[in-house]
């Protein structure tokens, strides 16, 4: 019985190949652009574990000083004192233009380490390690460019490539380390091992100056990223959405179209329960079919976005993460499992109907269409209670959880309005038609929109999300490129070797142009209430410089007086919006080191916390500055002649020389690598709704022939009747995209004024981009036209025999 | 003579024979013609092909002295417009339009709109309560009196009725019927009908029979 069952269940999809193709198209889809967004989520994570793994040894306590590093005699000391204390000395390197993170550690107390685990097997490792050349670990890509840019380095450590260190970091012994980085006799921290011996003098006796800080569960790196990961996910459950849109029309056709075998079925003695758990089962098998496609495509996606993204992660947080995509199981797992749900929940409502439906009733597809349209009202007031549920989350539930439902109920409530409110447009538009075929035509779209409807809320979901991603890109960008201009202000900017050339250099300088800025930072980790931040405190000099150009977003009064006068601190956005601090409040950076807060300042693209203090105030609470870096204030025609003298003078390479308009380059040019992924993200999600329309037409077709041929038969020629099937789908598309536009700028605004400030620390000004707007317009219409181009020219070419059929058959 | 089938021959493409093989016959201006045949016989091929909606293979078919084999898609959609109207068992109104709206709509696409013919023709066929109501709202019966009204809304000058109450029961079709020939003959429209019915042929000015493809 279940056999003959199936088979009489299945016959439907034999005779309606392309719905069947419709549906495993649409399941694909959205299985492969959330799984694409998971690859890539998993890929970073993973990286971020290893990252943490590696560099870490994040369970253990650790000791830091507040001002900065910790001189290597201090550790010496407290070894004496018998304590068991691993040194780790970290910091920045430059390769040519390269940007590289060197890790230094002691690798006889160091905890185990998974890339030192590797090398175990290998008895010349450890002694390379740390014999007076040194032994460099790095991920295979980089070793390589290390062992060609070390190669005529006197005193050369070896390089060894290792697939355990994350990318963009080195890992090395301590005293290479310390000499890489030209930061000899200094430790950043110390941590404290695991097994100490008993009677030791307390560390707050030994070491009060240092702050015992407790291990971190998590990395750093994970919980900074977490906001983004978050938007993607977020992108990856809309086009999930947009792709069940295609599932949910698919099915419910095709059991609309399969009530007459349904009945035929029960009337033959076919239990109700048994024939649900039948059309359940081949429901899940064929999601089963279309979720294992959507894996495939899904790991195409993620390996084609990957690298945006690794250098999206790196250039906002400077976080590690690998350019390769590894199958995970569990990432296969999660997928189908997602498939099976969205599939299961995109039929439920057509299964509980075919479950309901009484053997008797008389069989009609115009039924589907009618009931549609009853429960449009129905539609349109959840739809606002979606809005004002979304309304009531930002305000009840704080943070970025409370903004995305927000986003979401902004989002669903008005994909649901959009068929009665399309229908009312429709019902205007027919009143002011001239014409009785301008008249049916408007009649016909109306009595369309049942069909279409989903796949017109895909589109409209496609549109307002490009319209505010694209708006809160773009308004981040023009402010970005606006800020860029406040924030660099010197016309060249020079990099020393050392701290010893750096001092020569600003000497030789100082006659030459109009002002040196030193660069000068070091790192503090401050009490109060800014506890647990790592804030990097930048000195100034008093210059007008500042004054004139730095972009202050709050200030008290006489701020730059006082800042300038070492009684107050600048502090960015981010370290003022994280902590809940600004002007009025003060900032404890070191225990004998409080200021008051005297303004607040753009920071966009900065992870970390910054603040701004006097020159001689930052060297008074803190040792061993470097001071290599310097911005010059010179006349912009006279950089080229003073760049070139620098470079002979010092003999410094091509990279420690950037000008103003070659580092604002290098900016922009980051933050649109940044953003190319959502790009990417975007224009995905508007194919897949194009494609939802392109569906929703083919699979009305055999819906649409017995309205059409009467019309045919009246004495409309095909080919009019083609050209009137796509002028319909391009006048939905373009009321869809007009209705679209207030729901972008309105998302836009939630992403500037709530997502933003949440995930990144920073608020925004929103610009308009009208013509971004036109172009977005003509797409949703090509998308639409290109959509109705196939039935369109089916139509066009059906042979009037199968239009006849129409008189012929009951249907 | 308003219509004139000449030998007219027809296959289907993928049939093994043809469905018409030298059909022949001819309708004066304001006569009613009744066809009758088997299932299968050809007899609606014959009325689509006479209505300029299907392509014959030979032979040749005048309508208003106009040959048909000459029109490309745009010609016989033309021809439709102006000179033929179509009544179906299936009624085949437009669903998106009002009852009004489907009444009028024929006359409009031929630019003859006449409002009081309508409005006559509406009153005649007893669906004057019914113009706001869409098709999926009446009954059988009443959908195809709007057929019928539509078709003849536009008088044209040939109207083509295949099977005009196959999906009515008996009353319902015997009142369609007095309806359709009363106004036929009132406006001077040639009629040519398809048929199963014996009953229905008697009362038609002519009646043929096809069989094998052939009137006999």
């Amino acid at each position: 019985m279940r056999r003959a069952a199936l088979l009489a269940l299945w016959s439907h999809w034999r005779r309606h190949p392309l719905q069947l193709a419709t549906l495993l198209a649409g399941l694909a889809l959205a299985t492969a652009l959330w799984s694409a967004v998971q690859a890539i989520n998993a890929e970073a994570r993973a990286s971020y574990a290893r990252a943490a793994a590696q560099i870490g040894a994040g369970g253990l306590d650790r000791l830091e000083a507040p001002g900065g590093p910790i001189p290597l005699a201090r550790y010496v000391a407290l070894r004496r004192a018998g304590w068991q204390l691993s040194p780790v000395l970290e910091g920045s390197w430059r390769l040519g233009e390269r940007r590289l993170r060197v890790a230094g550690i002691e690798p006889l107390s160091h905890p185990p380490l998974p890339a030192f685990a590797a090398l175990a097997e290998d008895a010349t490792a450890l002694p390379q390690m740390i014999a007076a050349g040194g032994l460099l670990l790095a991920a295979p890509d980089l070793a390589a460019d290390l062992a060609t840019a070390l190669h005529e380095m006197p005193g050369r450590p070896q390089v060894r490539a290792s697939d355990q260190v994350p990318p963009g970091l080195v890992l090395t012994d301590i005293g290479v380390a310390a000499r890489l980085l030209g930061r000899p006799d200094q430790i950043d921290r110390m941590l404290i091992l695991p097994d100490q011996p008993i009677g030791l003098a307390p560390l707050s006796a030994l070491a009060p100056d240092l702050q015992r800080l407790p291990g971190r569960a998590g990395s750093d790196t994970a919980r900074l990223t977490d906001s983004f990961h978050l938007n993607l996910t977020a992108f990856g459950l809309l086009s999930f959405a947009v792709g069940l849109f295609i599932v949910h029309g698919t099915v419910g056709l095709a059991f609309e179209q399969r009530r007459a075998m349904i009945r035929t079925l029960r009337a033959l003695g076919l239990p109700m329960r048994l024939l649900t758990g039948l059309m359940l089962a081949e429901v899940m098998a064929l999601a089963l079919l279309g979720g294992l496609v959507g894996l495939g495509l899904g790991y195409l996606v993620a390996a084609a976005l990957l690298p945006d993204v690794a250098a999206t992660l790196r250039g906002l947080y400077g976080a590690p993460v690998a350019g390769g995509l590894t199958l995970r199981p569990a990432w296969i797992g999660s997928g189908l499992a997602m498939a099976l749900a969205g599939t299961l929940a995109a039929s439920l409502h057509a299964l509980w109907r075919a479950a309901r439906m009484p053997i008797l009733a008389a069989p009609g597809l115009q039924a589907w269409a009618e009931r549609a349209a009853r429960a449009s009202r129905l539609q349109a007031l959840a739809g606002l209670g979606l809005i004002a549920a979304g309304l009531g989350a930002l305000w009840l539930i704080e943070g970025l959880i409370g903004g995305f439902a927000l986003l979401a109920g902004l989002m669903l409530g008005a994909a649901l309005l959009l068929p009665p409110a399309l229908a009312a447009l429709l019902r205007l538009g027919r009143r002011r038609a001239r014409g009785v075929v301008a008249e049916w035509l408007w009649a016909d779209m109306r009595a369309q929109l049942p069909g279409i409807g989903l796949a017109l809320m895909a589109l409209l979901l496609a549109l307002a999300t490009n319209i505010g991603v694209g708006t809160m890109v773009k308004s981040f960008r023009q402010t970005f490129t606006g800020w860029l201009d406040q924030r660099l202000i010197s016309e060249l900017y020079v990099t020393a070797t050392d701290d010893d050339q750096g001092a020569e250099i600003a000497r030789w300088l100082a006659p030459r142009v109009q002002a040196v800025l030193p660069i000068r930072s070091v790192d503090f980790t401050p009490g109060g209430a800014a506890a647990g931040q790592t804030v990097t405190v930048y000195g100034v000099v008093d210059d007008r410089s500042y004054r004139d150009h730095w972009p202050l977003l709050q200030t008290a009064p006489r701020a730059w007086d006082r800042v300038m006068a070492g009684e107050a601190v600048f502090i960015n956005e981010q370290l003022a919006r994280r902590v809940g601090i600004g002007p009025g409040d003060s900032l404890t950076l070191a225990p004998n080191w409080q200021l008051p807060i005297a303004g607040v300042y753009s920071d966009y693209g900065n992870p970390t916390g910054q603040a701004i203090v006097a020159m001689p105030s930052l060297l008074a609470h803190a040792s061993a500055v470097p001071n290599r870096r310097f911005g010059l204030r010179l006349p912009a025609a006279e950089v080229p002649v003073l760049a070139e003298a620098l470079r002979q003078r010092f003999d410094l390479p091509a990279s420690a020389l950037i000008d103003n308009a070659a580092l604002k380059a290098q900016s922009l040019a980051i933050f649109d690598k940044t953003f190319v992924v959502t790009g990417a993200l975007n224009l995905l999600t508007l194919g897949v709704a194009g494609f939802a329309i392109l569906t929703s037409l083919l699979t009305l077709w055999s819906l649409r022939l017995p309205q059409i041929a009467p019309v045919w038969a009246l004495g409309l020629t095909r080919s009019q009747l083609a050209r009137l099937e796509i002028g319909r789908s391009l006048l939905l598309a373009a009321l869809t995209a007009l209705l679209a536009l207030p729901l972008g700028l309105l998302l836009a605004w939630a992403l500037l004024a709530v997502i933003n400030v949440q995930a990144f620390g920073w608020q925004l000004p929103m610009a308009l981009f009208p013509l971004d707007w036109l172009r977005l317009f003509a797409l949703a219409l090509l998308a639409a036209g290109l959509a109705a181009a196939l039935p369109a020219r089916r139509l066009y070419r059906l042979p009037p025999s199968d239009l006849l059929k129409v008189f012929a058959n009951a249907r | 003579m308003l219509l004139e089938i000449d030998d007219v021959t027809k296959t289907y493409a993928g049939a093994s024979r043809p469905v018409l093989r030298g059909v022949s016959l001819t309708l004066a201006a304001g006569q009613t013609l009744a066809l009758t045949g088997e299932s299968g016989s050809g007899k609606s091929t014959l009325l689509h092909l006479a209505g300029a909606l299907d392509r014959f293979d030979g032979g040749e078919i005048h309508l208003s002295g106009q040959p048909l084999s000459g029109l490309d898609d745009a010609g016989r959609a033309a021809l439709r417009r102006s000179h033929v109207a179509l009544v179906f068992q299936q009624f085949n109104l437009i669903p998106s339009l009002s009852v009004a709206q489907n009444l009028a709509f024929h006359a409009r696409l031929a630019g003859r709109p006449d409002r009081d013919w309508i409005a006559r023709l509406t009153e005649r066929l007893g669906l004057a309560e019914l113009t706001l109501r869409y098709p999926e709202q009446l009954s059988g019966g009443q959908q195809q009196r709007v057929a019928i009204g539509r078709a003849l809304a536009a008088r044209p000058a040939l109207l083509l009725a295949d099977e005009p109450t196959g999906n009515l029961d008996e009353t319902a079709s015997t009142a369609v019927m007095d309806l359709m020939l009363e106004l036929v003959r009132e406006s001077g429209t040639a009629l040519f009908l398809v048929t199963h019915s014996q009953a229905i042929a008697r009362r038609l000015d002519r009646h043929l029979h096809l069989a094998g493809g052939r009137v006999v």
